[in-house]
C-alpha cells in the first residue's frame, strides 16, 4: 500500500472507530466550525477595511484620515 | 479626542474582545499543561512498560482531547474581531503580527493536527517509540503556537524592532529577531506556560482527588497525583520567577502599570511592597475617583524597588510622578509626553496633506523627517499621547489592577504548598485519609482558572488606556461602527462560549465518571 492510502486508511479507521466521546466532541466542532465561518464571519464580522476598499492604497489612506482626524 | 468615536464604542468594543479573549483562555492553558502531563505519563509508560501507565496516559488524553475540541479555534474569533472592530489597529499593525500570527497558524494546523491524530488513532498501529514522539510533539506544538500569539502580545506591551511608515500608515518590521527575542516576549511566554503548567497540574490532582475520594480507581489517582505534584511544584517554582522577570519588564516599559499593580501614588527611593491591602471609598485626589486610598495596607519597606531595578534603594516612580513627571528622577510629565504626541500627529497630518495636495516634494521631506531615528525616539515614541484628551485617563484601574495582582500572587504562594502537601501524603500513602486536603483539592480547580484569568486582567487593564504602548490608545485603534452592532455580538458571543463551557464541562463530567477503566474510549 502507497503512503497515500495508508494514511487515508489510518483517518478512516480512526474516524469510524470514534468513541462516544470523540462523536460528540466532533459534532460540538462541527457546529461550531460552521458558526463561526458561515454565521458570524460572513453576517457579523466583514472584515471592515478588505470590504470596504479595493487595494492598499487606499486602505493605508482611510486609516492614515482616521489616524489624523483629532480635534 | 477622534471624531466620531464615542467612549460607548470603545468599552463596548474592549468588554466584547475581553469576554472572548478570556472565555477562549478557559480552554487554552489546560491544553498547553495536561499535553506536557500526558506526554510525561506515556513517557513513563514506555519507559516501564507497566500497563498502568498506558491506562493513565489514555484517560487523561481523553479530558485533553474534549478541552482541545471545544477550544479549537475559539481564538479566531479575536482575529474576527481584529478586521471588524479593530480596523484602524490591524492596519497598523499588520507588517508585525504578519509573520508571528502565520507561522501560528501553520504550526497550529500542521503540526498539532498531524500528531494530535497520531496520539489519539495510532495506539497499536505506530511503534511505541512513535506514539511517544507525537505526543510530545502536540504538547511542544500547542506551546510553541501559543508562543506566536505570545510574541505579538509582547510586542503591543513594548513595540521593538519597526519604524513607522507614514506612506503606508503601518509599523514595519526592521528586525524579526529583536521582535522574537523582545525580553518582554520571551519573559511573557516563559510565565504563560509555566502557569497554564500549573492549572494542568492542580486539574489533574482535583480530578484524581475525586476518584480518592468515592473510593475508586485509587492506584490510578495516586500515580496522576504523583506525576502532577511533582510537575506543578516544578512549574510554579519556575513561575514565579518569571513573573519575576516580567513585573521587571514592566517597571522598566510601563511603569504606569507597575505603579497602578502596588497601588503606589508617589514614587519613593526604597520603595516598599504592599504584600495585602484593602481600598477605602476615599480617594487620594478629589479629581480622579480612581485613585483610591488604602484602608488597611501591608507594607514590607525596600522590597519594591528591588523587584523593579534589583537595588534595595532604587527609585520607583508612582502614578503622581508619572503623570506630573520628575525632573529629578527624569520622569516626564504626562503633559510633555501629549505635546511630543501631538507634535507626531501634526506633521503625520501635514504628510497627509502634502501627499493629497500631490506635493510630492514636501511629502517626502515629511516622511523622511518622520522616519528620521531622531523623530521617531523623540516624538514618534510618544505617538499614542497625541490622542489623550485628559491625562487622567492614563491611570488605569487601580483597584482593578492592584486586586488582580494580589489574587494572582496570593493564589500562586498557596499554589507552591499545595504541590508540597499532595506530594507528600501522596508519598507517604497518607493521601486517602486526607479527605479535607482532597475537598481542597477539587476546589482548588477553578482558584487555578482564577490565578490564570487575573494574569490576564492585569497585563491588559493594567496597561490601559493602550492596545500599543504608548503608540495607539483603544480609542484610535477601534472601527467606527455603531455601538449596536458590538452589543449584539458580545451577546451573542456569550451565549455561543456559555454553550461551549457547558458542553465541555457536561462531556468531561461524563468521561470523568466513567473512569480510567475503559482506557479513554481511545483505541
Amino acid at each position: 500500500m502507497n503512503v497515500f492510502k495508508r494514511t487515508f486508511r489510518f483517518y478512516y479507521d480512526g474516524f469510524s472507530n470514534l468513541p462516544r466521546w470523540g462523536k460528540q466532541v466532533w459534532l460540538v466542532i462541527l457546529i461550531k466550525l460552521f458558526i463561526m465561518f458561515v454565521i458570524l464571519k460572513i453576517f457579523f464580522f466583514p472584515n471592515f477595511l478588505k470590504t470596504n476598499f479595493n487595494n492598499d492604497s487606499d486602505r493605508s489612506n482611510h486609516v492614515l484620515e482616521n489616524l489624523t482626524n483629532i480635534n | 479626542m477622534l471624531e466620531g468615536i464615542s467612549t460607548s464604542l470603545v468599552d463596548w468594543s474592549r468588554a466584547q474582545f475581553a469576554l472572548t479573549a478570556m472565555y477562549h483562555w478557559i480552554f487554552v492553558p489546560l491544553t498547553l499543561g495536561l499535553g506536557i502531563i500526558i506526554a510525561i505519563m506515556e513517557t513513563l509508560y514506555v519507559k516501564t512498560g507497566n500497563p498502568e501507565w498506558k491506562r493513565i496516559t489514555k484517560f487523561w488524553m481523553t479530558l485533553f482531547g474534549i478541552n482541545f475540541a471545544i477550544g479549537v479555534a475559539t481564538g479566531i474569533i479575536l482575529e474576527f474581531e481584529f478586521g471588524t472592530n479593530w480596523s484602524n489597529y490591524s492596519w497598523f499593525v499588520g507588517d508585525i503580527f504578519g509573520a508571528p500570527l502565520a507561522i501560528e497558524g501553520i504550526l497550529a494546523f500542521f503540526m498539532e493536527s498531524t500528531f494530535i491524530a497520531i496520539m489519539f488513532f495510532g495506539w497499536n498501529k505506530v511503534s511505541k517509540g512513535f506514539h511517544l514522539t507525537a505526543t510530545w510533539l502536540t504538547a511542544i506544538g500547542a506551546n510553541l503556537s501559543a508562543l506566536w500569539i505570545l510574541v505579538a502580545n509582547g510586542w503591543m506591551q513594548k513595540p521593538v524592532g519597526m519604524v513607522f511608515n507614514p506612506e503606508t500608515a503601518r509599523m514595519e518590521m526592521t528586525s524579526f529577531w529583536e521582535v522574537l527575542f523582545s525580553p518582554m516576549a520571551v519573559h511573557k511566554f516563559l510565565h504563560t506556560t509555566s502557569s497554564s503548567f500549573v492549572l494542568a497540574a492542580i486539574f489533574v490532582i482535583g480530578v484524581s482527588s475525586w476518584y480518592i475520594l468515592k473510593g475508586r480507581d485509587i492506584v490510578f489517582a495516586r500515580k496522576s497525583i504523583v506525576v502532577s505534584s511533582i510537575f506543578g511544584f516544578l512549574a510554579i517554582i519556575y513561575t514565579v520567577f518569571t513573573g519575576d522577570s516580567s513585573a521587571r519588564d514592566i517597571a522598566h516599559h510601563q511603569p504606569m502599570k507597575f505603579a497602578a499593580f502596588e497601588g503606589l501614588y508617589n514614587g519613593s527611593e526604597g520603595a516598599g511592597l504592599v504584600a495585602l491591602g484593602l481600598f477605602s471609598e476615599n480617594s487620594t485626589d478629589p479629581n480622579n475617583q480612581n485613585l483610591k486610598d488604602f484602608a488597611v495596607k501591608i507594607e514590607i519597606p525596600n522590597i519594591l524597588s528591588y523587584m523593579a531595578f534589583l537595588n534595595w534603594n532604587a527609585f520607583v516612580p508612582g502614578i503622581n510622578d508619572l503623570i506630573n513627571g520628575n525632573e529629578k528622577y527624569g520622569v516626564l510629565s504626562a503633559d510633555e509626553k501629549i505635546a511630543r504626541g501631538k507634535l507626531a500627529i501634526e506633521k503625520l497630518k501635514a504628510f497627509k496633506e502634502a501627499k493629497k495636495a500631490g506635493n510630492v516634494v514636501a511629502a517626502d521631506s515629511l516622511k523622511t523627517q518622520i522616519m528620521s531615528p531622531e523623530f521617531q525616539n523623540n516624538n514618534f515614541k510618544y505617538f499614542g499621547y497625541g490622542y489623550i484628551a485628559d491625562k487622567n485617563t492614563l491611570v488605569p484601574s487601580v483597584a482593578f489592577s492592584f486586586y488582580s495582582f494580589h489574587i494572582m500572587v496570593v493564589l500562586g504562594m498557596y499554589f507552591i504548598f499545595f504541590f508540597l502537601f499532595a506530594l507528600y501524603y501522596t508519598l507517604k500513602g497518607k493521601i486517602h485519609k486526607k479527605r479535607k486536603f482532597l475537598k481542597i483539592a477539587i476546589w482548588t480547580i477553578p482558584l487555578a482558572y482564577i490565578a490564570s484569568q487575573a494574569g490576564w486582567v492585569l497585563a491588559e487593564v493594567g496597561r490601559q488606556p493602550w492596545i500599543i504602548q504608548d503608540l495607539m490608545p483603544t480609542i484610535a485603534a477601534v472601527t467606527k461602527i455603531s455601538v449596536g452592532a458590538v452589543q449584539v455580538t458580545f451577546w451573542l458571543f456569550a451565549i455561543i462560549f456559555t454553550t461551549l463551557l457547558i458542553a465541555e464541562i457536561k462531556i468531561m463530567m461524563r468521561q470523568i465518571k466513567i473512569g480510567s477503566k475503559t482506557e479513554g474510549g481511545t483505541n
